[in-house]
């Protein structure tokens, strides 16, 4: 579904993603992990091209998301960003934040957009909030609510950019169900995130990244047990018991 | 005469000149002039300031140059340029109030340029790039997510612009437009001997006016840094 080909990316002198190779397909569930700065953010924010790439190619179902003729609001609607700030819409109520676009962009009349935002806010246990503004909304719950945001736009695929990094840590659990759930149904989702646990129930598949190389790649089972480059083995050390190796 | 005696005399006169006889003047011309001079310097503000942080420098340059040289120019310079300079161009010879309107309306919509530019740059980056994650345009992003939130941000600017305005409309003065500071200087000729009392109770008008809507900016300023910093607070990890 998503495919890299010899992706390179600077900022001025720095490399901030190397010579990534990398094939998506449709249904899998790809989580990406690694230090900070080591370009994982990055990463999932140039298939969307909110960052732009300066070597290879990026595919979506094989159109090149980076090439100038590229329609690129008809590519972005067809993938579902969450971020870590949430980013609602704060001038707009939960509802309104899950019709916007829809209305907008899929010609659905208010009426049907309302329906499927209320069907989606029920899906993430939020229908009780949907007249509520985002500041009326914990961290959790807007995160939620920024997931049923992007599902509105029915993407065949999601990103989620560190979406728990956020949170309060009782909020954590709520918004990975969520998550869970929807890979369970069968959703193509590319996930940076440092949550371990989440990696290991529902990932097919893990990228370790540092310094912009993809150092380590594999099931969730195979990069937690057996772990081979050594940046990927001090990687799993330091976030298993961050005091120890200081 | 005795400063009572005056202000029984003159009082209408200096509220709205010599209507319904004459034209409308004094006071309620400087209101009607200031309020008029911001509701139409206010679309031409937001397209300028638009212009001003537009991806695209073809647009984003001459509006910058723009907005440079109205902000670097006296207004009287404007108001000149408006009275002298804009008929000989045009052919059209408009009336005082028209002239001492599009002068404002240049003036203020250069300064609100800037006021809406620091709204929509001063949003968090991410609300455009959630707007632009969904699919969203350019234009819907500013027209749907922006500018309804750098509005609300700008609200106290705006009055404060508006209080400016107030004190910019004396200068039509200098054009012979029968606003309040001209109708006190003619009520002055008339009386001749209570010069100081006169031009206190014009200074007084203003202040007043002008501190009153102050207030009502500080007011709003602090309501919506109240609820600015709830929002903050509810997106920010403990």
């Amino acid at each position: 579904m998503i495919q890299f080909e010899n992706v390179n990316k600077w900022y001025g002198a720095y490399q901030a993603l190397a010579d990534i190779n990398e094939a998506v397909p449709k249904g899998e569930v790809l989580v990406v992990c690694g230090p900070s700065g080591s370009g994982k953010s990055t990463l999932i924010r140039t298939i969307n091209r909110l960052e732009p790439i300066q070597g290879g190619r990026i595919l979506l179902e094989g159109h090149d998301i980076h090439a100038r003729s590229q329609n690129l609001n008809a590519l972005r609607s067809h993938i579902g960003f969450v971020f870590q700030q949430f980013n609602l819409f704060p001038h707009l109520s939960a509802l309104e934040n899950c019709t916007l676009a829809p209305l907008q962009l899929r010609g659905l009349s208010k009426k049907a957009a309302q329906e499927q935002a209320m069907a989606l806010l029920d899906r993430v246990g939020l229908a009780h909030k949907a007249n509520a503004h985002p500041t009326e909304l914990s961290g959790g719950q807007q995160q939620r609510v920024a997931i049923a945001r992007a599902l509105a736009m029915q993407p065949p695929l999601m990103m989620f950019d560190e979406p728990t990094s956020a949170l309060d840590p009782e909020m954590v659990g709520e918004v990975l169900q969520v998550m869970k759930d929807l890979a369970r149904d069968g959703m193509t989702m590319v996930v940076v995130t440092h949550e371990m646990g989440f990696a290991r129930d529902v990932a097919d598949r893990v990228l370790f990244l540092d310094a912009g190389r993809v150092l380590e790649r594999g099931t969730p089972e195979a990069f937690f047990n057996r772990p081979e480059h050594p940046r990927a083995q001090q990687f799993l050390a330091d976030i298993r018991s961050p005091f120890a190796s200081a | 005469m005795s400063y009572p005696d005056m202000v029984d005399t003159y009082w209408v006169y200096f509220l709205i000149g010599r209507y319904p006889q004459g034209p409308l003047g004094g006071l309620v011309l400087t209101l009607v002039l200031a309020t008029l001079g911001l509701l139409l310097a206010l679309p031409v503000g937001l397209v300028l300031g638009m212009g001003r942080v537009s991806p695209w420098r073809a647009i984003r340059w001459p509006v910058t140059a723009l907005v440079f040289v109205v902000r670097g120019t006296p207004l009287l310079m404007v108001i000149f340029w408006a009275y002298f300079f804009l008929p000989s161009l045009t052919g059209i010879k408009t009336d005082r109030f028209v002239t001492m309107l599009l002068a404002l309306v240049v003036f203020d919509a250069a300064y609100l340029a800037e006021i809406v530019r620091a709204g929509i740059q001063g949003l968090p980056k991410g609300q455009a790039e959630a707007a632009r994650s969904l699919g969203l345009g350019y234009f819907r992003t500013l027209r749907l997510v922006q500018l309804p939130q750098a509005l609300r941000h700008m609200l106290p600017s705006l009055v404060n612009q508006f209080v400016s305005t107030i004190k910019e409309t004396s200068l039509g003065y200098i054009i012979g437009l029968t606003e309040v500071s001209f109708i006190a200087t003619q009520i002055n000729t008339l009386v001749f001997t209570l010069p100081t009392e006169i031009y206190l109770t014009l200074g007084l008008t203003y202040f007043l006016l002008c501190f009153g809507l102050s207030r009502c900016a500080y007011a709003l300023e602090r309501r919506l840094s109240v609820r600015e910093h709830y929002h903050h607070h509810s997106h920010t990890p403990a």
